[in-house]
């Protein structure tokens, strides 16, 4: 559907390796920082509550518990910002956006843990 | 050489640059324009070249760029656009879309008046054209509503993000008038 000029000036801007990660996973996602003219990675972990968007403005959404008080950061998924995103644990959801995670607070927001698909078979 | 090519615009989307934030996006199709025409300072008094753009086989505009007296053109060659460069700049002009005719508030960027507090059927209005019976007339020139779009606009100094010479496809950042598929001149940038 999309114009093919279009798609090639965005091509450069994909991530060649696409993230691998569903809804509800917890993540550490390892985000390039620029402090003065060094660089360093931050980790920000969380839960991976929504991801929206296509193409090259594609993005999700990672929940975490910062002292007491939900902070949620939104990733675009190919930034080259994002140096690497590990998936911690699976999580039994059945819907594509965990919004309902926001109004809980404590044992509440648990997720019920899933084996990986592979080491099920 | 000549400083302008016509292009069509495709669309906006964004890319990531270098250090890696984003940077919003307008994607033209530029030519490929063939040379219609050549005029000289005989002939017509001005050195120029006439261009045409091509879609489809078909021409669908054409245009002259000014050229130094002593440029070699021929008639028929297919032009490229020298002056486009990754990193350098651009003007680019087209027609804005016609938004019919559009009340102050659209128009003009009036605030219109408030949504309560005893205002009745005028919450889009202007209020005021004018003073009393001194000098009992509207000044000339004051903002109403009326036709608004399909203008020509000029935007200068878009920064060039890509630019692929032998498919014709740039890269401005930013945004440029007119719709989807519309026709634009893009001309090197007359402020540095």
């Amino acid at each position: 559907m999309r114009n093919k000029l279009l798609e090639q000036v965005e091509t450069g801007s994909l991530r060649e390796e696409p993230l691998v990660f569903e809804i509800g996973d917890t993540v550490d996602v390892h985000c390039r920082i620029l402090e003065g003219t060094k660089e360093r990675i931050q980790i920000f972990t969380g839960v991976v509550i929504a991801r929206k968007g296509g193409g090259v403005s594609e993005t999700f959404t990672v929940r975490r518990i910062v002292a007491g008080e939900g902070v949620e950061r939104i990733f675009p998924v190919h930034s080259p910002k994002i140096a690497q995103l590990e998936v911690k644990r699976h999580a039994r959801v059945r819907r594509a956006k965990l919004y309902y995670l926001r109004e809980r607070v404590g044992k509440a927001t648990r997720l019920v843990e899933r084996r990986a698909k592979k080491e099920e078979g | 050489m000549h400083n302008t090519i016509l292009a069509t615009k495709i669309g906006m989307t964004q890319v990531y640059v270098e250090d890696g934030s984003i940077s919003p996006v307008t994607v033209l199709e530029v030519g490929p324009c063939t040379v219609d025409l050549i005029r000289t300072i005989e002939t017509d008094k001005y050195d120029a070249v006439k261009m045409s753009l091509t879609r489809g086989g078909k021409v669908v505009a054409s245009r002259e760029s000014r050229i130094e007296p002593n440029d070699s053109y021929e008639s028929g060659q297919t032009l490229d656009a020298p002056f486009i460069e990754i990193g350098g700049k651009v003007d680019v002009i087209g027609t804005s879309k016609g938004r019919g005719f559009a009340g102050v508030m659209k128009r003009h960027n009036f605030h219109g008046q408030r949504a309560s507090h005893g205002v009745k059927k005028t919450h889009r209005q202007a209020g005021s054209t004018g003073m009393s019976a001194d000098p009992g007339r509207v000044i000339k020139g004051t903002r109403m509503s009326g036709r608004y779009g399909n203008s020509q606009v000029t935007v200068r100094n878009l920064k060039v993000i890509q630019f692929d010479a032998d498919s014709g496809v740039l890269a401005v950042r930013g945004a440029v008038p007119g719709p989807n598929g519309g026709l634009v001149v893009v001309r090197s940038a007359v402020e540095p």
